[in-house]
């Protein structure tokens, strides 16, 4: 069992700030991630686009202000739970929380705070019938060992760079390879691109564009796929044995949803004249997930929130403790690793 | 006159029409949500990248609209429910060309 004083689930840029304020505060957090990364959103889906709107920041990277918090927040030592998704929440008899993720992790904290931005990114499932019929039974969404598809008969969808790079890795472990996309067009890295073309060129991938899975057949497991191509209303029966559609990863809210806590407008209802408290006392939600009265959702209001958060935090896993905010440029930053940051201190000499 | 008038069928069936200020920078996905068209998580989760399909709408009157961008297009390449009228809401700015654009929300994604 994982311990610790504030258990962030989210590794956004409001979940790694957090990390921050509570070690100001003396206060050690622990992350969970379903994304194998930290960054949330600036990682995943947007690290080379800039944002304009960060305090003191005229431009910054998405990617670079994630690299720019993993740094400032180092010295606090955060645990990191990645590639996890939290499920499930329990309250204990001493009034701290067990969070499990669906790998089984389980995480022990007085204090949990949610920064889950947008929820947890799943994979986008096609529209099909019968699909979730065959998912583990010759479906998957995600290639976690790609030895399973040696010598079989694989069928890959999609059109970005997974897609690609997929086809092209499995062009030598699997049988035989068919890409079907919906458009002629792929949108992916120059390399890779070209790539499946030589591979189509030499017949070790079996390429279908433009066109679309439009059946599913099978007993037990998935056996056939029906594919149409958009400009001819044939059906092609293919027979596989495995069909993975790559159509990128879409934001869930998820089993949070399932904690019994307040939701509105797909969001977590929170005290926003306080600290951000959920219904659920010891339970608060920071950043894009939580919702109240003039809400916005941004980056800036994500780290003013988590500073509020923490400050109630502290109080209530040490309601007995005097404590008064200190500025960091009086106080410094000292880290559980030790380091110590501190601003120079001024010189007292007569001149003469 | 800085605003247009615009008929949006929302994912209900229901149609509005609705004035799109012209001159606050706004796109079709923002018109939608200012006037809460469709629940707040259900469009525009993005932010307006191009980078999900929660604000695809089909366009329905004979409009000269914008070229899609490479982004949009490869957006609509991977969402569902697409159609050769569809647009990704976000990628429309309201300018005065649009007096009277009827368009109609895309079904929510599973």
């Amino acid at each position: 069992m994982i311990k610790t004083d504030i258990l962030i689930i989210g590794a956004g840029p409001t979940g790694l700030f957090t990390v921050f304020e509570a070690g100001l505060l003396q206060l050690k957090c622990h992350l969970i991630d379903a994304l194998p990364q930290p960054g949330g959103q600036c990682a995943e889906i947007y690290p080379k686009k800039p944002i304009y709107d960060i305090p003191g920041f005229p431009e910054v990277l998405a990617g670079q202000l994630v690299d720019n918090l993993m740094e400032q927040i180092k010295p606090f030592q955060p645990g990191f739970t990645l590639g996890e998704r939290a499920d499930t929440i329990d309250k204990l008899e001493d009034g701290t929380f067990v969070v499990t993720t669906n790998k089984g992790t389980k995480h022990n904290a007085p204090v949990v705070a949610i920064a889950g931005g947008l929820g947890s990114f799943e994979p986008r499932k096609p529209q099909l019938e019968n699909l979730s019929r065959f998912e583990d039974k010759g479906i998957a969404y995600i290639i976690k060992e790609p030895e399973i598809y040696r010598e079989k008969k694989v069928l890959i969808a999609g059109g970005g760079d997974s897609a690609l790079d997929w086809s092209i890795f499995l062009a030598d472990v699997a049988s035989e390879v068919t890409l079907v996309h919906r458009r002629n067009e792929f949108r992916g890295a120059l390399d890779s691109v070209e790539k499946v073309q030589q591979l189509k060129n030499q017949g070790k991938i079996n390429l279908i564009t433009p066109a679309e899975v439009v059946a599913l057949q099978g007993k037990e497991k998935l056996e056939k796929v029906i594919v149409r191509k958009t400009d001819n209303p044939d059906e092609i029966d293919l027979e596989v044995d495995n069909f993975i559609p790559l159509f990128g990863l879409s934001p869930k809210l998820g089993p949070i949803s399932e904690w019994g806590l307040e939701i509105e407008k797909n969001a977590i209802k929170v005290d926003n004249t306080l600290d951000y408290q959920t219904n659920i006392p010891g339970i608060y939600a920071i950043g894009d997930i939580n919702t109240y009265p003039g809400k916005l959702k941004l980056i800036l209001c994500g780290f003013h929130e988590a500073t509020l958060m923490c400050q109630s935090a502290y109080q209530r896993i040490f309601p007995d403790k005097k404590y008064v905010m200190k500025y960091t440029t009086v106080g410094g930053v000292t880290g559980f690793d030790g380091s110590k940051k501190e601003a120079p201190k001024a010189v007292v000499k007569s001149i003469e | 006159m800085s605003d247009v008038k615009i008929k949006i069928t929302d994912r209900e069936g229901v149609l509005h029409e609705v004035d799109a200020p012209t001159d606050m920078n706004m796109n079709l996905m923002e018109v939608v949500r200012s006037y809460e068209l469709a629940p707040e998580g259900t469009i525009g989760i993005c932010g307006g990248m191009a980078m999900c399909a929660s604000c695809q709408c089909y366009v329905k009157s004979e409009h000269e609209l914008p070229e899609k961008s490479d982004d949009e297009e490869a957006m609509l390449a991977e969402a569902f429910f697409v159609e050769d009228n569809s647009r990704l809401g976000c990628q429309i700015h309201i300018t005065p060309d649009l007096e009277g654009l009827e368009v109609e929300l895309a079904p929510e994604e599973g």
